[in-house]
């Protein structure tokens, strides 16, 4: 095949697969401006005969959505700051501070990973339970504070500090705080955005177990509320396309801007997932 | 505080004890905790008073054995597996080997976009899913009328509910192994295809002696995986379909989550659990030892 052949096919071949990851998306924000009903014809129109925000409108005054906001930005913000809290420290340990029974214990946190996080819910839910923690913010983050993945990221990525740099700091007479806070922590910078960002972004994305712990309407996660709005509201599709768009449309924009420290995340992540 | 002079073996165990902790006593605790439920009756008269718990050993896992809806979630869960993850790969060593290649354009943005899908809501995709694959007004069906075939009644036809399932779950994850497999192309060194042409190896010899030898390690981490992420089919029936129709999208983890948190019977909805762990654990063992004959062969 000559090379202008190819290239066609090629770019042909990648418009196609762009198109249809997109179309959904695209049509999901067109149809969330269309009049109610008017998304229920054939053939499907592509864009609204006049644009409104009326289902936004709906959405935030009548099904209680802003509510719904508040606390998916609260608890994904919430997660972050936690999940970085634990895991930065644990990390740090797990590279570069020897103490007895590290590798061991390393390894038993990584053979942890084969375990779905399912199998722990249901005993988890009774634990909250006891503790007063359901249909609480707190019973929601407690499973994300801490995870082996977070850990594993800052592990591989702290590895590469020189221990050199450590050492001069305790011998001019710094304490392990110290050295921690001034000589290790302003070199992650970015694996704490990349952490930071798969953090927002589990927590945002979550659905099985803020479904299971928060059973008061007022407390519900995005993606809880439009589970159970798209269940009573089957025939508003334009009211549940604006739902999709202010559920999807924050996560969208977080990882355009932070679109490399999240995919070197990912990678870093197979390498030895 | 921690003043200077204390040692790095006792830092050590300072900076890891708080996420040690919460590990030790939010998961392994409750997975340990779990296998003991299994043997229970815990049911809802238990949730109210644990003075009502009583132990029944295997019963849970022997009654589950005889519960038809379990089995058909069992093969429901394994129909999403077993297409849905060589598609989803399919599509993404398609996807990366187009980004790839020398003579593609804009590759940043195309990679973007082909990604998109990955970082989306996964309730919120159903939702919009649920629309496209609408018999009379989708878009799925009115692209097919386009080409000249009938309309399919997606979701409320038990023979096309899971195959629709699959392709919203192939658009929304094959993104992520794509950039996996970008990487891995990237990785493999160009005297590699200059030795085949040389050797006169044309474009398609080169693809199967250079690009899939060297891709088969990452083939392998990314079917792993892939496949255990597909074992955890949720969100996109109990938006989609509830399990329906006639249970056709009924997974296991629906099944947990109906058994669990709709009838209260923890007991038996830790033993689906329990089952569901040994399932994925045989299943990845069983994709190591192919790997490993693999690479000695």
């Amino acid at each position: 095949m000559n090379r202008r052949g190819a290239t066609f096919l090629v770019n042909a071949g990648l418009l196609a697969a762009a198109a249809i990851t997109l179309c959904p998306l695209l049509w999901m924000v067109s149809v969330s401006f269309m009049a109610p009903g008017e998304a229920s014809s054939f053939p499907p129109p592509f864009l609204p005969e006049s644009a409104s925000l009326g289902n936004y409108r709906q959405l935030f005054a009548q099904t209680g959505m802003g509510r719904c906001f508040a606390n998916s930005l609260f608890l994904a913000t919430a997660a972050t700051v936690l999940a970085l809290l634990f895991n930065v420290t644990a990390g740090y340990a797990f590279a570069k501070l020897r103490f007895a029974g590290r590798e061991r214990i390393f390894r038993v946190l990584l053979g942890a990973l084969i375990i779905p996080a399912q199998v722990a819910m249901i005993p988890l839910f009774l634990l909250l339970k006891e503790m007063g923690l359901v249909n609480t913010y707190l019973g929601v983050l407690i499973p994300s504070m801490a995870n082996v993945f977070g850990i594993f990221l800052v592990r591989q990525y702290t590895m590469s500090i020189p221990d050199e740099l450590l050492e001069a700091a305790r011998v001019d007479g710094a304490g392990e705080m110290r050295v921690f806070v001034s000589i290790v922590l302003p070199t992650l910078g970015p694996i704490l955005v990349t952490l930071a960002i798969f953090t927002f972004l589990g927590s945002w994305n979550d659905f099985l177990w803020p479904l299971i712990v928060l059973t008061d309407d007022d407390l519900h996660t995005l993606p809880v509320a439009l589970a159970s709005l798209s269940r009573e509201h089957v025939q508003d599709n334009e009211l549940m396309m604006a739902g999709s768009v202010v559920t999807v449309l924050p996560v969208l924009v977080l990882f355009l801007v932070l679109q490399r420290y999240y995919i070197q995340g990912l990678l870093a992540g197979s390498v030895k997932g | 505080m921690i003043r200077r002079g204390l040692e790095p073996g006792r830092a050590g165990w300072l900076f890891v004890s708080p996420a040690l902790l919460v590990i030790g006593v939010f998961f392994f605790l409750p997975v340990l905790a779990a296998l003991i439920i299994s043997l229970t009756d815990f049911d809802i008269y238990a949730v109210a008073d644990t003075g009502n718990l009583r132990f029944v050993g295997l019963r849970n896992y022997l009654r589950l054995l005889e519960t038809p809806l379990f089995w058909k979630a069992l093969g429901n869960t394994l129909l999403f597996v077993v297409i849905g993850v060589p598609l989803s790969i399919a599509a993404s060593l398609g996807t990366a080997l187009l980004l790839n290649s020398a003579v593609a354009r804009l590759k940043g943005i195309f990679r973007t976009a082909l990604f998109a899908p990955v970082v989306t809501t996964l309730v919120a995709v159903a939702v919009i899913w649920k629309y496209l694959f609408h018999t009379s007004y989708g878009l799925v069906n009115y692209g097919l009328g386009l080409v000249g075939i009938d309309p399919v009644d997606w979701l409320g036809d038990p023979r096309w509910a899971m195959p629709a399932i699959i392709l919203l779950a192939v658009w929304k994850n094959f993104g992520y192994n794509m950039v996996i497999f970008l990487a891995a192309l990237q990785n493999i060194p160009g005297d590699l295809y200059e030795a085949a042409s040389i050797d006169g190896a044309n474009a398609r010899q080169q693809f199967r002696a250079v690009t899939i030898p060297s891709l088969a390690p990452t083939l392998t981490l990314v079917s792993i995986l892939t496949m255990a992420g597909y074992f955890q089919l949720f969100a996109e029936p109990y938006v989609m379909t509830q399990g329906g129709p006639l249970q056709s999208t009924t997974s296991v983890l629906y099944f947990m989550y109906e058994e669990g948190f709709k009838w209260w019977n923890l007991g038996a909805a830790s033993a689906v659990a329990f089952v569901l762990f040994l399932l994925m654990f045989a299943v990845t063992m069983v994709q190591f030892w192919l790997a490993r004959r693999w690479s000695r062969a």
